[in-house]
């Protein structure tokens, strides 16, 4: 049997050429099997991570995907606002132990403005219920000031004492920015994996403020109001796009969440994150399981490849059979030649796609995080890495009993002389 | 050592038989030259004779035990335990050194291998006195079969044919693929180490120039009835 595989290994040694391009393209539907499977996973968990400890999201009355969207992820807009006294209404009801405004729709090069209070960083948390930390500097005081995510400070090299200017919108209309109140750096937050990051944090008081001549959506020249004269206005919000509400008890969620809905001072609506989350995975959950029926295909076709090389090799090998045929090898042996061949070929790619597996997502998976917000963990194999390289050792291995067979056919047929 | 009786075989969907043979054997130690022209059904007899192919009727037997009584697995041991094979060419892995080439019989039976360290201590010991032997230099042992000659590849061929003292070697055209002086030589080398073993020899060729040096010669067509029967058909 050890005579068998040594025969196996060094005849295989000696096709190398032919059989590296089988183990590479077994190793690249490993690696990408391995790698959809660690992004699938890891978006997943930084998905469902990307708000814990809020018990109740309020905003202006549609979906609940979409309120989810703008609110935590900052995609969208919002289609309403809610008014500032249907949020201190909220506020004062019974169940009800703290609430968070945000205020959405500007934008710093390319990312979100967040006004909001300091109650924020005390309340807003991600993860396992891990709250925000500063990695520098302090939370913002004075009109002014602003708190920066991780990888705002990343991409643009921002430090303490930088001054911003944000743009009104998405930041398209270069004339629509706030450039006569420019704002300062005061904080920079840890990085958190979740949409935190590439936000811009200001106070709803400086969100007034830089609003104060605006109206409809385009500045007034003639009602301008120069930064340093701003503290003389009212600055209270006199809307916010969507409220975080955390609860004393949460048993009262359902109560409180039809309250909202009750509420007869505007058309509002209440959403558990938990709840809009799964349903935003289970939208786009079908892209991902549409990639993981790619990756399927590919696999399938790199097997195919495996078996058209090592048939298509066999007719010049009949030769190599009648000898091994002549000097005492039975065509069970044969085959069995064939299949360790195939299984060899298949367990280098395997391994190869592992091993590429992993020094990709160590060597890459930074550069992953900054530009595309997902960290990619770097973890032992779990049951669904193990099922999928069992799954591609042991088809490979079965594909190859393919050519295997034929060749025990061929030996039995040809006997010792091959009729090449 | 051989005996054939009443052999007939045909390949599976031919209309005709493609051998058959009323009476041949082979005493043990002695050399047969088998004649033949191509085509004329020598490598199926040698299939035969070599229990790869069976009978459709009649027996081969070899060491008194025909062929068809074995399984095949213990077909495979039988033959890779008495038999030797040379092929008209092409015999060796190329991707084996000389040496190992020489070894591939040892590692499927353990007479073979048991044998060929009787003298020396290990079978690779026999390996080496039969290179030696062979008139094959110490400095080729070890490169792949490749980089050898055909002559040169023949002669390891026969080396590993005889390794393990198979009582029978059977020899299918060995030398159409070498010229005149390296046939000579080879065919010399061949005979006498056949005879200093003491394997039986079945050589088959159709080149008549070489019968004179076997102690038995036939002529295929003449002792296969099917050949007969389609040259007057």
């Amino acid at each position: 049997m050890k005579a068998l595989f040594t025969l196996a290994a060094r005849s295989a040694w000696n096709r190398r050429f032919v059989l590296q391009l089988v183990v590479l393209s077994i190793a690249l539907s490993t690696f990408l099997l391995l790698g959809i499977e660690r992004i699938r996973t890891d978006v997943h968990e930084n998905f469902s991570q990307s708000v814990s400890g809020t018990d109740l999201i309020v905003g202006a009355r549609t979906g609940s995907v979409q309120l989810l969207l703008y609110s935590v992820f900052r995609i969208g807009s919002a289609t309403n606002n809610i008014r500032w006294r249907s949020v201190q209404a909220i506020a004062q009801q019974r169940a009800v132990a703290w609430v968070v405004p945000i205020s959405l729709g500007d934008s710093h090069r390319g990312f979100p403005v967040v006004g909001t209070t300091t109650d924020y960083f005390a309340h807003f948390q991600y993860g396992d219920h891990q709250p925000l930390g500063l990695a520098q500097g302090r939370l913002f005081d004075g009109v002014f000031d602003a708190v920066i995510g991780a990888d705002v400070a990343q991409r643009l090299h921002y430090q303490l004492g930088d001054r911003i200017v944000l743009a009104h919108g998405d930041g398209a209309l270069a004339a629509n920015d706030h450039a006569d109140k420019p704002f300062t750096v005061v904080g920079v937050l840890q990085p958190t994996g979740t949409p935190v990051d590439r936000s811009v944090h200001i106070s709803l008081a400086a969100m007034e403020a830089i609003h104060l001549d605006w109206v409809a959506g385009v500045p007034l020249p003639s009602m301008a109001v120069p930064a340093n004269q701003v503290a003389a206005h009212d600055l209270t919000p006199k809307a916010v796009t969507a409220v975080l509400v955390g609860l004393k008890n949460r048993a009262a969620v359902f109560s409180v969440q039809r309250a909202v809905a009750e509420f007869d001072g505007e058309p509002l609506m209440a959403v558990l994150p938990g709840v809009a989350l799964d349903e935003l995975w289970d939208v786009v959950g079908v892209g991902e399981r549409g990639l993981l029926a790619m990756s399927l295909l590919v696999s399938l076709v790199s097997l195919a490849g495996l078996v058209a090389v090592i048939l298509a090799g066999l007719n010049e090998r009949r030769r190599e059979l009648a000898i091994l045929r002549a000097v005492g090898a039975g065509p069970r042996q044969v085959m069995l030649l064939l299949a360790a061949e195939g299984g060899l070929v298949t367990l280098s790619g395997v391994l190869l796609g592992l091993i590429a597996h992993i020094a990709a997502v160590g060597a890459l998976g930074p550069w992953f995080q900054s530009q595309f917000g997902v960290a990619l963990h770097l973890q032992v194999p779990g049951t669904a890495e193990w099922l999928l390289l069992g799954g591609v050792l042991g088809s490979g291995w079965l594909a190859s009993l393919l050519p295997g067979y034929r060749a025990y056919r061929l030996s039995l047929v040809d006997g010792l002389s091959p009729r090449v | 050592m051989i005996d054939v009786l009443d052999l007939r075989f045909r390949w599976p969907g031919a209309e005709r038989d493609c051998i058959a043979i009323d009476r041949l054997s082979v005493a043990a130690g002695s050399s047969l030259f088998l004649h033949g022209p191509s085509g004329g059904g020598k490598s199926t007899l040698l299939g035969l004779l070599a229990g790869v192919l069976l009978p459709g009727a009649g027996r081969v037997s070899l060491l008194g035990t025909s062929w068809a009584t074995l399984s095949g697995a213990r077909r495979d041991a039988f033959r890779a335990n008495h038999v030797g094979y040379i092929f008209q060419q092409f015999n060796l892995l190329p991707y084996l050194s000389v040496l190992d080439n020489v070894l591939l019989p040892c590692r499927f039976s353990a007479v073979r291998r048991e044998r060929a360290s009787l003298n020396g201590s290990s079978p690779a010991t026999g390996a080496r006195q039969l290179l030696r032997q062979m008139g094959l230099q110490q400095s080729l042992w070890v490169q792949p079969a490749a980089q050898l000659s055909v002559g040169q590849q023949q002669r390891v061929a026969a080396a590993r044919a005889l390794i393990g003292l198979p009582e029978v070697i059977i020899a299918d055209e060995p030398t159409s693929a070498l010229d005149a002086p390296l046939r000579d030589g080879f065919m010399d080398l061949l005979l006498a180490e056949c005879r200093a073993s003491g394997s039986t020899l079945v050589f088959v060729s159709h080149d008549e120039r070489l019968a004179a040096r076997f102690d038995e010669r036939l002529s295929l067509p003449a002792i296969n009835r099917a050949a007969s029967a389609e040259v007057t058909a």
